[in-house]
């Protein structure tokens, strides 16, 4: 029945008024979502969005299909309960850095290593924006917000590194103001059958301006991205003359035709690659040392729990004694 | 020649070791007990520790049964039989035995270095000693005689001392004429995949049976005669958390809806967890989350995904949920939440009853934030409040809280089997098809009578909606900061849940409906409770007593029923939590029992406390 109906972007959207700051990246994000939820041919009822507490997590509001805004950090819970109850449905789960990994990090890493069929969008803008400005647990050390007049002292995380550390099947990364890595990333995401965690790149133009600015720049973005393909030798720069190789477990930058390297020296990535040390490395790239990589790192197969709840359940039925009778009498009884 | 004497009730308490059994022993012998047709309270009191060092007091874990040939409601206050595996168990229960009460004791394990452990100077069991003189004092060589029974069985020393168990339930079925068949099934039950270990148990078993019957060290047998039921019908025995559990699996399948249960681990509600991830063929999908909080959200996605969706936990796992369930009644989802109490604060007493989180239960959390809340009053009882929680969590989508504690949790009880096709129907306001409605599709567009918002069935084309713990616009469900319309939602949410009083029942009152003393109370000290008000009412007292079922709403008609009375004895274990509740609404005169030590109340004490409240 689903497959005759076809959907335009704007079918996902709600009649809400959006109410993000002006100019922030969350608009892009948003349309990208819309944007690739009409690409695929499940129609909103058939998609739930859940979220926990900040500027990202308005997101549900958003939205034409069902949606749940919760509290602060437990989304990935609400989400676990909701798909085991509803395995039918696409389940969306929408964070940010603060809601994702400070106060809600523990429910991330346990939906991460149980690989619950989720999709799981953290928007990073390396702030608390709806708390208006304090430092967030991906905001650099030394960076003055107003809960660190004198700098922050925390050491950072890195979110796919976090993601990876719980043995995530599904690991991407994009930016929020780039379309043509996003849509892809988006479709592998919803793609991937397990729990897809992807950090996007967002920026926050009121508390944390120019956040991925040393990325996301359009004069500088090639060089200081690597957009990483499944199968390709990582290739990057503006005129696509550098290349990354690994010179035991460490990863370099080389110059493509120096020093008598060339393209064949270059990694190659492997997207499916079942352990988990390269994409380790490849989690922890950071410019300007090495380049951000952009689009799948990681998307390999591994049994889903709630799929395996209902193996369970349906198993247990086939045997198992229905009559509810005779579970209330038990094992033994007598009659009065 | 042994003489059987007719007792009319007993009370037997087994302490030992955590190692040496005695739950297991304690149970079998409820069994037996059981289905010799008498009526049985039990009260199971064990130490957090799972193995503390043996022959410490740390270690020692009892207990109690209560068996009689009349109708029972407590585990007793005083013991008649005490069977001490231990110097260390000697030391902890003798307090318990009352006056001429039976002392079976394991002597073997009397030695120098249990004796010191135990904190016993010279040994007690010595001729010379005075210390047990006031008891029938019945030593046993149990580690000796256990021994010799496994002599040819190939069993390491370690193995044999720790089937000594099985010898002094042996000795303990002969004593009381239980059947050692009953006792013989519940053994291949429990132990038909071990060859070696059923063998052997069974024939240490039988040695124990055999030695009371052979020994000449006993000279009476007791007859407790079969019980009568009020009603007839199925009986079996039943502890509390099974029993909550079975309520709700009833409860799922007469709503015709699957049930979710979102736990963690946590003493004493983890064997609710346990029993339901075991009945997965009826359609139950249980989840051990990373943490308590994560339990109670998974339940409110599945709450909101259209299953029946259950938390359990106790008191510190509470604390954590409390945030949830603010957003469980805010966005008006059926969810049964199911604290089963225990000593606080903190850690407090984990193994331990208490019904001290009331206060929490009604007020733990941010903001007006009412939901309903009810307890079990007994073991059999936590089944039809269970189903009843599930009940109203349903018909008026909202959160409920089941309090349950660690008396009810563990105890058992005989249970009459009620009949699956005559439990209370469910009345459920799922919604699955958007044509019917007129208009627009509102999710907060409520029943008039009740209050509930509907249930949409999610997946559904055309209901669509968004939910939230932000403040919603009635009707529409849309974010709203408008200062009127926080006020009326407040109030809807309040009023939903005192119109669940509207669907109660009369309150049942024992005794006379007016007079001098009216005792109030709740949760698991029913027992207690009404057998101290018989004892009085026995005595001539002008007493009665109401048992409150629903904590919040209260019963309408409980206002005009304390004005009927001179005065209202409140006795609760916690620190006057209900009584400050009910002084709050019904300004009446009154008085408070408060006993907050981990254990249940004594009958005596509350007899005592009744006649105080006369004489005041």
């Amino acid at each position: 029945m689903n497959e005759q109906r076809k959907f335009r972007p704007k079918d996902f959207s709600s009649d809400q008024n959006v109410r993000w700051c002006p100019g922030c990246g969350d608009y892009a994000i948003l349309a990208g979502v819309h944007r690739a939820l009409a690409k695929q041919a499940i129609p909103p009822e058939q998609i739930a969005v859940v979220s926990g507490i900040g500027c990202s997590s308005r997101f549900p509001y958003y939205m034409s299909t069902y949606g749940f805004h919760t509290i602060h950090g437990r989304a990935p819970a609400f989400a676990t309960g909701l798909k085991i109850a509803k395995p039918e449905m696409q389940v969306w789960v929408v964070t940010g850095d603060g809601d994702g990994l400070s106060i809600g990090g523990n429910h991330l890493i346990h939906v991460l290593r149980r690989n619950v069929d989720l999709n799981i969008l953290m928007f990073n803008n390396r702030i608390y924006g709806l708390t208006k400005g304090q430092y967030s647990p991906t905001s650099e050390v030394g960076k003055t917000t107003k809960s660190t007049p004198m700098g922050s002292l925390d050491h950072p995380f890195k979110p796919l590194q976090v993601a990876a550390g719980a043995d995530a099947t599904f690991l991407a990364r994009t930016l929020d103001v780039d379309a043509k890595v996003m849509q892809p990333v988006l479709a592998a995401a919803m793609a991937h059958k397990g729990t897809s965690f992807v950090e996007i790149l967002q920026n926050c133009n009121i508390f944390n301006d120019g956040a991925w600015a040393a990325i996301a720049a359009k004069n500088i973005r090639a060089d200081a991205t690597l957009l990483l393909e499944h199968g390709a030798p990582m290739i990057f720069g503006a005129d696509r003359d550098k290349g990354i190789r690994l010179v035991g477990l460490r990863p370099e930058v080389f110059v493509i035709g120096e020093n008598g390297l060339t393209e064949a020296d270059a990694w190659v990535h492997d997207a499916h690659d079942p352990e988990m040390t390269r994409t380790m490395i490849l989690a922890q790239f950071e410019s300007p040392k090495l380049p951000t990589p952009l689009g799948v790192i990681r998307s390999i197969e591994r049994p889903r729990y709630d799929k395996g709840v209902h193996e369970q359940v349906n198993q247990a039925a086939v045997n198992g004694n229905k009559n509810l009778q005779e579970m209330l009498v038990g094992r033994r009884s007598w009659t009065v | 020649m042994h003489q059987t004497e007719q007792v009319e009730s007993v009370v037997v308490r087994f302490a030992g070791d955590s190692g040496d059994g005695m739950q297991l022993t304690g149970t079998q012998f409820t069994m037996a007990s059981v289905l010799a047709g008498n009526d049985i309270a039990t009260f199971p009191d064990f130490p957090a520790e799972i193995r503390a060092p043996a022959g410490t007091l740390a270690g020692v874990s009892g207990f109690q049964l209560h068996f009689s040939s009349s109708e029972i409601f407590t585990p007793g206050d005083a013991v008649d039989v005490l069977v001490a595996m231990n110097p260390a168990a000697l030391a902890k229960n003798l307090d318990f035995l009352r006056e001429n009460g039976v002392l079976i004791v394991n002597r073997d394990s009397f030695n120098k270095r249990n004796l010191k452990m135990a904190g016993f100077e010279s040994n007690p069991l010595d001729d010379e000693a005075e210390s047990l003189e006031a008891y029938q004092v019945y030593p046993v060589d149990l580690a000796r005689l256990t021994k010799d029974a496994l002599a040819e069985s190939g069993m390491s020393a370690k193995e044999i001392d720790r089937s000594k168990n099985f010898f002094a339930l042996g000795l303990m079925c002969w004593l009381y004429e239980r059947d050692v068949e009953v006792v013989e099934e519940e053994v291949h039950s429990r132990f038909g995949s071990k060859p070696k270990y059923l063998e052997a148990n069974l024939k240490v078993l039988r040695s124990g049976y055999n030695y009371g019957e052979n020994s000449e060290q006993f000279l009476t047998r007791y007859h407790v005669p079969a019980t009568k039921p009020s009603a007839s019908g199925t009986y079996r025995n039943i502890q509390g958390n099974e029993a909550i559990g079975m309520g709700l699996i009833c409860a799922a399948k007469c709503a015709q809806r699957d049930l979710f249960l979102g736990s963690y681990p946590i003493t004493p509600a983890s064997d609710i967890l346990h029993y339901l991830s075991k009945q997965k063929h009826h359609g139950v999908y249980t989840f051990q989350a990373e943490d308590e909080i994560a339990a109670v959200c998974a339940a409110i996605g599945a709450a909101w995904g259209n299953q029946l969706a259950v938390t359990t936990t106790s008191g510190p796992g509470m604390a954590l949920k409390g945030e949830a369930m603010g957003l469980a009644v805010i966005t008006e989802l059926p969810l049964v939440i199911i604290n089963v109490q225990r000593g606080g604060p903190s850690t407090g007493l984990p193994t331990k009853t208490e019904q001290a989180d009331l206060l929490q239960t009604l007020y733990g959390r941010n903001g007006e934030s009412p939901l309903a809340v009810l307890a079990a009053r007994s073991p059999g009882d936590a089944f039809e409040a269970a189903y009843e929680a599930a009940r109203i969590a349903m018909k008026f989508m909202v959160p409920v809280v089941l309090l349950s504690d660690g008396a009810i949790a563990n105890g058992a009880e005989p249970w009459r089997v009620p009949d699956v096709d005559e439990l209370p129907q469910m009345d459920v306001p799922l919604l699955d098809d958007a044509s019917a409605i007129e208009g627009e599709f509102e999710p907060y567009r409520r029943d008039p009578e009740t209050l509930a918002r509907p249930w949409p069935v999610l997946g559904t084309p055309g209901l669509e909606h968004r939910l939230g713990g932000i403040e919603k616009w009635d009707g529409t469900g849309h974010i709203s900061y408008d200062p009127d319309n926080h006020h009326h939602m407040t109030m809807q949410r309040q009023e939903r849940v005192d119109r669940i009083a509207h669907t109660l029942p009369a309150t049942e009152i024992y005794g006379e409906d007016s007079g001098d003393v009216l005792m109030i109370s709740w949760g698991s000290t029913y027992g207690a409770c009404v057998t101290a008000v018989r004892l009085a009412r026995s005595e001539g007292h002008s007493v009665s007593h109401i048992h409150l079922r629903w904590l919040n709403p209260m019963p309408l008609d409980l206002g005009g029923i304390i004005d009927r009375f001179n005065s209202v004895l409140v006795p609760e274990m916690n620190n006057g939590q209900l009584f400050q509740l009910l002084r709050s609404r019904y300004l009446f005169n009154g008085r408070r029992y408060n006993r907050i030590g981990g254990v249940p109340l004594r009958v005596e004490d509350l007899r005592q406390e009744i006649v105080a409240t006369l004489t005041n």
